[in-house]
């Protein structure tokens, strides 16, 4: 019987042939992620094991960037704490603020996650490096503890669900669009337990960045995993990366997958998810006179470097409207720094932007661009719940970079195309 | 082991966002996480919470982020099982890694009201309304995820098979 990206990539991490959906299997992980957030936690876990060390001080990877440049006296606790035990544990890839960005965006731009690896992360996100064909996946605190003790995982084999995307992409329309699309029409549990695997002629086509938005998206549907094959695309992506070896995985002609989905991705039109939830999805025209007060270009969704220059596209020799304030937080040092030098950055204060340090910033309602009661934020990040940015009576509006930058001047939900 | 306590009763995609919002997660103080439990959502929760009261919740309940401080919470604040039509993957996960108990049922859910007396037994998954002494039964539990139960969560099972 064949195997899928995913089944082959646990089934040689757990040194099994075979291995089929539904099978638990004990898999050696390349990579185990905590950010500062959920790394006091796991570090309180690790502790009560009773373990001298860590796994594996270079398979270890701790990134303070939710509540960092520290937001207040605990997040300042809560940061020493794992900064702290990544010293004492000589953890290689702590990174402190000033080389630290969003956890999903440094780690590949780093080339810390490679194709065919397998990575657990205690944050949702964690799917991101599926891009990459990495089996990546989200878990909480606790197994993040034991994983820093063990090196090891305890997983459920996913069914596969392949989706192939066919067709010539529409002005504006990124991989954002692809996946808010996907998640409308699957639903918020749609994908749940399993395993959603991208292919067609529109996903070959698709850049890096865009696949690493598809990719992080894929848990607002319920999946365990996203993931890709690598290619060309991303084996240019990969160079002067790293020095170990990238292991391309494909699926067998064989491969059994629980449903397969055919889009036609040339239909698909810029999208917004409406509050509360990132399956209430619509086309943008739909989104008629939506009044804006804030606007949010950034998150480990959409804060690389095809998503600045796509804002950038747009909001060139244009202003933001009055009584709108248009947040934007590049991702990494790396992308800020390339941002300044195209001039990129420049383009968006003289629009009226303001940018923060890379972070996750506003995404999760922590600090930099909390919203109040009865305020409403267009903002290309992940989840649009009740309260996710703030005041529970506060609305926000998933869209994609050129979106946001046109609904920023506009100073409602709009497209570019209407400017 | 049996749980009887007063039903609170959620709907379909509880997030963890909606369970603790972001905003407390400066801190990993469990006491502190369950006085804002819920706290958007049903500001009355952390008050009138007592220890062993049930919670039901509707389909994917705790999807969103990973934070294992939502499990936490809802553990702290007093809730001895949860009953869900079904469960976000990472919730999932957590709540057995924690020790909170949680069942699949979604007769039960459709049926059983806010306020109700019901009782779990968490061997073999049989949940009854007291107050009108209708029985249903949920998903056994994973034989997996049982032997994790049985040591006493997961850092208790990786200490007894040895690190």
């Amino acid at each position: 019987m064949g195997m899928t990206i995913t089944e082959k990539i646990l089934a040689s991490h757990s040194g099994l042939k075979q291995v089929k959906p539904g099978n638990l299997v004990q898999a050696n992980v390349d990579m185990a992620l905590a950010n500062d957030i959920t790394a006091p936690l796991a570090i309180k876990v690790f502790e009560e094991i009773g373990k001298d060390r860590v796994f594996d001080r270079e398979k270890i990877a701790l990134v303070p960037d939710h509540f960092v440049p520290n937001k207040d006296i605990p997040s300042a606790r809560q940061a020493k704490m794992m900064r702290e035990f990544a010293r004492r544990h000589d953890i290689k890839n702590y990174f402190e603020v000033g080389e630290m960005g969003i956890e999903h965006v440094i780690l590949p731009e780093k080339g810390l996650v490679l194709p065919g690896d397998l990575v657990v992360g205690a944050d949702s996100h964690t799917c991101t490096y599926g891009a990459l064909g990495v089996f990546a996946t989200g878990v909480g605190s606790t197994d993040l503890g034991v994983i820093m003790a063990t090196g090891k995982v305890w997983l459920k084999v996913p069914p596969t669900i392949r989706c192939s995307f066919e067709g010539r992409l529409l002005p504006w329309v990124g991989g954002k669009d692809l996946i808010l699309y996907l998640i409308g029409m699957l639903g918020v549990e749609g994908a749940n337990y399993r395993a959603l695997e991208f292919s067609g002629h529109a996903i070959k086509g698709l850049s890096m960045d865009s696949r690493f938005t598809m990719a992080n998206m894929v848990i607002e549907c319920g999946a365990k995993n996203g993931i890709f094959e690598a290619d060309d695309i991303t084996m240019r992506y990969l160079k002067g990366r790293s020095s170990r070896e990238a292991i391309v995985v494909e699926d067998d002609p064989d491969a059994d997958y629980e449903r397969e989905l055919f889009i036609d991705a040339g239909e698909i039109t810029p999208q917004v998810a409406f509050p509360h939830s990132p399956d209430n999805v619509k086309p943008v025209h739909e989104a008629k006179d939506i009044a804006l007060d804030q606007v949010f270009i950034g998150s480990c969704t959409n804060g690389r470097m095809e998503d600045l220059y796509q804002a950038a596209k747009v909001l060139k020799g244009r202003t933001v409207a009055k009584g709108v304030r248009l947040i934007v937080i590049p991702g990494s040092p790396m992308i800020y720094s390339e941002a300044i030098r195209k001039g990129i950055i420049e383009t968006f204060i003289k629009a009226g932007a303001t940018i923060g340090p890379p972070s996750c910033g506003p995404c999760l309602g922590g600090h930099l661009g909390v919203l109040a009661e009865g305020e409403r934020c267009a903002s290309t990040t992940n989840r649009n719940f009740i309260g996710r940015m703030g005041d529970p009576k506060s609305e926000v509006y998933l869209v994609n970079p050129a979106v946001a930058a046109a609904s920023a001047i506009l100073g409602r939900i709009g497209s570019p195309e209407e400017l | 082991m049996k749980i009887e306590g007063k039903v609170w009763k959620f709907g379909d995609n509880i997030d963890t966002d909606a369970i603790i919002p972001a905003r407390f997660l400066n801190v990993s103080d469990k006491k502190l996480l369950a006085m804002n439990c819920f706290v958007d959502l049903r500001p009355d929760f952390s008050r009138g919470v007592g220890p062993g009261d049930i919670l039901v919740g509707g389909s994917n309940f705790g999807c969103g982020s990973s934070r294992e401080h939502a499990p936490l919470a809802i553990k702290e604040s007093g809730i001895g099982v949860i009953v869900a039509k079904s469960f976000a993957r990472i919730f999932f996960r957590n709540s057995f890694n924690i020790g909170l108990p949680i069942l699949e049922s979604k007769e039960a859910v459709d049926s059983i009201g806010e306020g109700d007396r019901i009782s779990v037994d968490l061997t073999t998954g049989e949940i009854i309304n007291m107050d009108n002494r209708k029985r249903y039964s949920a998903q056994p539990i994973p034989d997996f995820m049982r032997e994790i139960i049985m040591a006493g969560g997961l850092v208790e099972y990786v200490k007894k098979m040895g690190v």
